[in-house]
């Protein structure tokens, strides 16, 4: 019939709100901006939604069946879509700089740089 | 994955997320410091433990489970719980013939500032287009065997409405307190793929 749906230990209990509800430091960044950008008011919820949709049912319409589904990967592209829609960024204006992010030596020290994807401990003064 | 320029593929989710808040830094737009509150906040101080507040308040006072069935918004903002994601929540109650189910079929809305962030299982492909169609089966896979007496009702989180099921009360929890219930009360129940067990 289908895959075995993969469920979580049933006796995870309501207060353990340790739990990992991100699998990757990039996927916290991901949500945290768009939730930042839509209560800033950069776009409504409902947009983003449609956005999000459009691009679950375009890999569920087109994803191999041993493709894994990894909703992050589809909620930044859908954010991508939300933001080059709204002309706040282009893709090849991100493509771009993820190219030179890549080219960053290993060790890279990016202290100067807010915008790494894990949560910082250095301080950000104003 | 799709993308829509040529060198998307080999630039992975990370270096993209990476370059994109650096970009919407520099434009204004987001300051990371927001982001790393609002990360810290669904990661953990969000989560069930709310929604278990909730159900607990309306197993223990009946006006109150009045005015979460009929306004589940507003009773859960008089614990304090509100934002993003449940500006309007409706609150439907499972009992010994009636059982109700969430999913969002289209993506995977869900009742944030009551349950925090949805588990994988919700997210799943599977579970969203199955449990509609099949309900007794999934929940039956997910552990939770239902009579055939028992009618399933599925809600699909469409437009603005998030549900949040309140789970019918055990027997034999009629001497607990409202403080000793609230760490029964699982996310899963709430969510309408278990119910709540005695202690």
């Amino acid at each position: 019939m289908s895959a075995p749906l993969d469920i979580e230990g049933p006796a995870a209990p309501p207060r353990s709100n340790g739990e990992l509800v991100f699998a990757e430091p990039w996927e916290s960044r991901a949500f945290g901006m768009a939730v930042s950008l839509y209560e800033a008011g950069a776009f409504t919820w409902p947009e983003f939604q449609a956005a999000l949709v459009a691009r679950i049912a375009a890999w569920e319409s087109t994803a191999a069946p041993d493709e894994p589904y990894e909703y992050y990967r589809l909620w930044l592209a859908a954010l991508e879509d939300v933001l080059t829609g709204l002309c706040a960024v282009t893709t090849e204006e991100v493509a771009a700089r993820a190219e030179t992010l890549a080219r960053r030596p290993p060790g890279h020290d990016h202290s100067d740089d807010h915008a790494h994807p894990h949560p910082h401990e250095h301080p950000h003064p104003h | 994955m799709t993308t829509t320029s040529g060198t998307g593929d080999r630039l992975s989710p990370s270096l993209r997320t990476e370059a994109l808040e650096q970009l919407l830094t520099e434009r204004g737009l987001i300051d990371p410091k927001t982001m790393d509150g609002i990360i810290t906040t669904y990661e953990t101080n969000v989560g069930p433990l709310n929604g278990a507040k909730v159900v607990a308040k309306a197993w223990t006072d009946p006006e109150y489970r009045r005015r979460l069935l009929e306004d589940g918004t507003a009773a859960i903002r008089e614990l304090g719980f509100s934002g993003a994601q449940g500006e309007h929540i409706v609150v439907v109650e499972n009992t010994a013939t009636t059982h109700h189910v969430v999913v969002c079929t289209l993506c995977s809305c869900y009742p944030w500032p009551v349950l925090g962030l949805p588990p994988s299982w919700y997210k799943d492909p599977a579970y969203r287009s199955r449990v509609v169609k099949e309900p007794r089966t999934v929940l039956s896979e997910m552990g939770l065997d239902l009579g055939d007496g028992v009618r399933i009702t599925v809600h699909d989180s469409t437009a603005e409405v998030r549900w949040l099921v309140l789970p019918e009360r055990p027997a034999g929890t009629e001497h607990l307190s409202e403080e000793e219930l609230v760490p029964l009360v699982t996310r899963d129940a709430m969510v309408g793929v278990a119910k709540v067990a005695a202690p």
